[in-house]
């Protein structure tokens, strides 16, 4: 069932290619029925499956017999966090481009393509499919920045599909490596994941290929100091490009850590948590204090991008259940809350005003011409910095919480991050949407000319109104944030099972060491 | 054994012999009035009916046993039997990607080479004696040379044939060289003879002298450094479908009689190129080789602005990781470097194949003239981006597959140790450099636009048609692989 998110991603891709090129309503209108159909098939499927705790096989035939890899699609309940997290991004995204003008077809391709190649990474339960699945999905990527992107595009494209193809080439080492270690540890090829997870493999071998893979799978995850193609990426993105990037490429990354390179070499995990951790909490000082300073607004969620991934890569480190669920949940969250900020950004405000510096936006009063923009971002701004009732909040509580029984001294330290993000964000608020410096505090003498009284000077060409795809899309994100907030029990209930299987045995009560 | 019988053996090669004056006499009897268009559509017919006859030949053989013919002059087995249907698989989309050129009036004798090259092909794939193996290279190249030659109009041309034709010499001297040594040494021109011999004599300076020549020679051949500087010239002076035969055909047989030679021949000097447990013998020179060609090779790809020159830096590069292959010298590694240089072949051949039809309808093969290409021809430009990114190694698309292969079958030949792990890490970085340069060209192709009302591009039905069989097989070989697996 799940396996079909995958297929009618494609089968969309391919409609949409023979598609006539006038055809840019039918396009948008398919596109949102194949993204509509993937989630729907997403939740259904996560609902069918009856324990999430076990690894539910959805297909498993040989592939290359030779390597022993198998096209085998399976889901636990991390894979259906995230293939549900795909499946609202998706639909999100969509709903939020519905003003792409410029070779529709052509954009909605790609980014099928990509929401494909994402479901596949999720359902891949066989290390190379896996691998592929993670590679297909740089090409579509640059595509959508390159070509439909906004400010250095090209330079933002080429730099992210660099920093994915370096990093998924040094996974491609260490699982050659793995292969060929556990073949001659085993006797026999296997490139199945259980299968591996469930060899000892030598602690000198751990030591130095999990890194490597670590590192491979976390550049994608925005992991200091390989973070810097996240804010020129985002920035550079189409508003439905950052709103994918952030919400659920950045999950690849974090998801590949765990689901191979931890859960393949928990000893090589414990040798290297607490560089592991570090790094995490300087990602997300490092992040939020970056995003105070900027003067675009993209850029200031860019930065967020990268301190709110520092959080899950902080869960990852704990090694405990608490923590590693609490990064679960923050992916989810982070997919959810990031796409929803680039989409105000990108779509609402840039798409409108053609600016996003905020000196710029400062006069322009946007609270009062565009106050669902304005309370849109207020929302999606206090669930960022991790309002109780949010999906943030619970996330990252639950991070902190698990990260306190073994780092606590880092932890006093990512108490100054989020501090800093309540600080960016309010900066970002009062300059964009709340800010009282108007035209004529800045130009005094147009005042004292026309004499108009203070509220009606406004701009002569009002903005176009908020349309419906954009509030839909809204509705959806929001919503979903607050059921995760108010109910994490219901993802809570996928992801804690699952820790507690057998995969992850290994990883949590500690491997062979 | 008498000559019927030799006949029979070497059906596939005769059946293309006669091919070659059949398409020669057509197009100077029966095609004279005609136009170069239709003349080019005939006698490409005429060979490529050769050439599908030459292959049934060959693949209603392929289950047969194995026939040493004169200690080695003519070896015929089911994997030379399937090599030499790919070997005219190849040939065949070779001339229907020609049609698409438009560099020579003379079509009987371009066709005619190209037959004749692949006759060289056919029996350097099943010879595993020095003077067959000579002669069939010899057969090979000077059909490659004045192919190269083939545009008059274009000084270029000339210029990279004359190029060509001279380091070629030059290394068949070495090759002939390297060659009269070991028959000196080893008093035998047959190769697994010729391993006998040394494996009791051990390793001495002629036996070094002699292995150094040899792979100076094949250097040479299939272009790696410090002997490719033929290779950019040749390939961007040349006809495009004259390099995409260079590219494509000759780098299949030539890497397997590479291989051969080295792990059949030179079997008693193998030494070792595992880290830190270095053996002097052939393989670590055939790394310093592979490790150079594949630094160099994607190194230089990146300025180039030419991209038949790209394509020729990117086939150097493509070198050095099959003979990565070559070194390894396990049953693994031998499958899966026939695996990579078919795969390749087929990739390289798509590439030169839409090169020349942009060519055709631009005028040039930089890489602006590939501007907005996603526009002006969807299919031609999507059939560029298979191409392209399985070059890359982007699953799972066959080229990936390839290196998957040849790289996990390296690292196995030392299991142990990882031994030689550090070649395929330096591979696959290189690997990740070589993402950049093919991706400028894509970026032309999908984000760039053409200029102002610039018209549609139109290749000829057979061009197209062997461009999109080639980019399905592509794709098909990467998502099936077993399918040219079981036969290797």
């Amino acid at each position: 069932m799940l396996a079909w998110t995958i297929y009618i991603s494609f089968l969309g891709v391919l409609v949409l290619m023979l598609l006539p090129r006038e055809a840019a309503r039918a396009a948008r209108i398919i596109a949102l029925l194949t993204a509509i159909a993937g989630c729907g098939v997403a939740l259904i499927g996560a609902m069918q499956q009856a324990n999430p705790g076990e690894i539910a096989t959805i297909i498993k035939v040989p592939w290359i017999p030779s390597l022993g890899a198998s096209y085998n699609l399976a889901a636990d309940g991390i894979s259906l966090v995230l293939v549900v997290l795909t499946g609202l991004a998706a639909i999100a995204g969509i709903l939020f481009s519905w003003n792409v003008e410029k070779r529709t077809k052509e954009f909605f391709a790609f980014y099928l393509a990509l929401i494909g190649g994402v479901y596949g990474v999720f359902l891949s339960f066989d290390v190379l499919l896996l691998f592929v699945f993670y590679e297909l999905t740089i090409i579509p990527k640059y595509f959508l920045i390159a070509r439909w992107g906004s400010t250095r595009k090209e330079y933002g494209a080429m730099k992210l599909a660099l920093y994915s193809f370096v990093g998924s080439h040094l996974v491609l080492i260490g699982l050659i490596a793995t292969w060929v270690v556990a073949r001659m540890q085993t006797g026999h090829a296997s490139l199945d994941l259980v299968e591996l997870s469930k060899i000892p493999f030598p602690p000198g071998f751990q030591h130095w290929v999990f890194p490597l893979m670590f590192v491979g799978f976390a550049i994608l995850a925005g992991l200091w100091p390989f973070h810097t193609w996240a804010p020129t990426g985002h920035v550079a993105a189409p508003t439905a490009g950052s709103m994918l990037l952030a919400g659920v490429v950045m999950k690849l990354g974090a998801y590949g850590c765990l689901r191979v390179a931890m859960v393949l070499f928990p000893d090589g995990v414990r040798m290297w948590q607490n560089e592991i951790a570090a790094l995490a909490v300087i990602g997300i000082i490092y992040g939020a204090g970056v995003a105070l300073v900027q003067k675009d607004f993209k850029f200031v969620i860019g930065y967020s991008s990268v301190s709110h991934m520092g959080f899950v890569l902080l869960g990852l480190a704990t090694l405990n259940t608490i923590g590693l669920s609490g990064a679960m949940l923050q992916m989810f969250s982070h997919g959810i809350i990031a796409g929803l900020l680039f989409a105000v950004v990108g779509r609402m405000v840039y798409d409108r005003t053609h600016t996003r510096d905020f000196n710029d936006l400062q006069t322009m009063q946007l609270g009062k011409l565009l106050p669902f923009a304005g309370v849109t971002f207020v929302l999606a701004g206090m669930a960022s910095m991790g309002m109780p009732g949010f999906s943030g909040f619970v996330a990252e509580f639950q991070v902190l919480w698990g990260a306190w029984t073994v780092f606590p001294k880092l932890v006093i330290l990512t108490g100054v991050g989020i501090l800093v993000g309540v600080a960016y964000i309010l900066r970002a608020w009062q300059k964009a949407f709340y800010s009282d410096v108007t035209e004529e505090c800045r130009a005094p003498d147009r005042h004292s000319s026309n004499g108009a009284p203070h509220a009606e000077t406004v701009p002569d060409a009002p903005f176009e109104p908020i349309s419906m795809p954009e509030r839909f899309g809204a509705f959806l994100l929001i919503g979903a944030s607050l059921v995760v907030g108010l109910f994490p029990g219901l993802l809570l209930n996928w992801i804690q099972p699952c820790l507690n299987s057998p995969l992850f045995e290994r990883l949590l009560k500690g491997g062979s060491l | 054994m008498n000559y019927l019988q030799v006949l029979q053996l070497a059906a596939p090669e005769t059946t293309l012999a006669v091919t070659v004056l059949l398409v020669l006499t057509v197009d100077l009897i029966a095609l004279r009035g005609e136009s170069v268009a239709q003349r080019f559509r005939m006698g490409m017919l005429v060979a490529i009916a050769g050439c599908l006859l030459a292959a049934i030949f060959a693949f209603a053989r392929n289950q047969g046993p194995l026939v040493n013919l004169m200690n080695g002059m003519l070896v015929v087995d089911p994997r030379t039997d399937f090599l030499k249907v790919v070997l005219l698989l190849l040939t065949t989309f070779t001339a229907m990607i020609s049609v698409a050129g438009r560099f020579t009036e003379h079509v009987g004798e371009y066709l005619a080479l190209v037959l004749l090259g692949t006759i060289g092909l056919m029996f350097l794939v099943s010879a595993e004696d020095l003077l067959m193996i000579f002669i069939s290279l010899e057969l090979l190249s000077l059909s490659l040379y004045i192919l190269t030659a083939f545009n008059k109009r274009n000084a270029r041309s000339s210029e990279a044939a004359l190029k060509y034709f001279l380091f070629g010499g030059m290394s068949a001297a070495f090759l002939l060289f390297g060659f009269s040594l070991l028959y000196g040494l080893t008093g035998s021109t047959n190769l697994p003879e010729i391993a006998g011999v040394l494996k009791t004599r051990g390793l001495d300076p002629l036996v070094v002298a002699a292995m150094v020549m040899t792979v100076i020679g094949f250097g040479f051949k299939v272009a790696a450094v410090p002997f490719h500087l033929w290779a950019p010239d040749a390939y961007e002076g040349a006809p495009t479908p004259s390099a995409a035969f260079i590219a494509s055909g000759s780098k299949v047989a030539s890497f397997y009689i590479l291989a051969k030679i080295m792990t059949l021949g030179f079997a008693g000097a193998v030494g070792s190129a595992v880290w830190q447990g270095y053996v002097s013998g052939w393989t670590p020179m055939i790394a310093v080789v592979a490790a150079l060609s594949m630094v160099l090779g994607n190194l230089t790809a990146i300025v180039q602005t030419s991209v038949k020159r790209l394509l020729a830096y990117s086939a150097i590069a493509h070198a050095g990781y099959m003979l990565l292959a070559v070194l390894a010298d396990t049953p693994a590694s031998n499958s899966a470097l026939l695996f990579y240089v078919i795969t390749y072949a087929l990739t390289v051949l798509g590439a030169f194949g839409v090169v020349t039809v942009v060519e055709a309808a631009t005028d040039g093969d930089a890489l602006s003239n590939f501007a907005g290409l996603s526009r002006r021809a969807p299919v031609l430009s999507l059939c560029l981006l298979v191409f392209l990114l399985s070059l890359a190694g982007i699953p799972p698309l066959a080229g990936f597959i390839g290196k998957f292969f040849v790289f996990s079958a390296v690292v196995s030949a030392d299991a142990g140790h990882l031994g030689l792990l550090w070649l395929v890490i330096l591979a696959i970085l290189m690997s990740a450099v070589s993402f950049y340069y093919y991706l400028q060209v894509l970026k032309q192709a999908y984000v760039l636009d053409a200029e102002e009302n610039a018209p549609a591009i139109k290749a000829p039905l057979a061009t197209m048609l062997a461009l999109v069989l080639l980019a399905a097989l592509v794709i098909l070989l990467g998502c099936a692989p077993g399918l040219l697996l079981r036969h290797l």
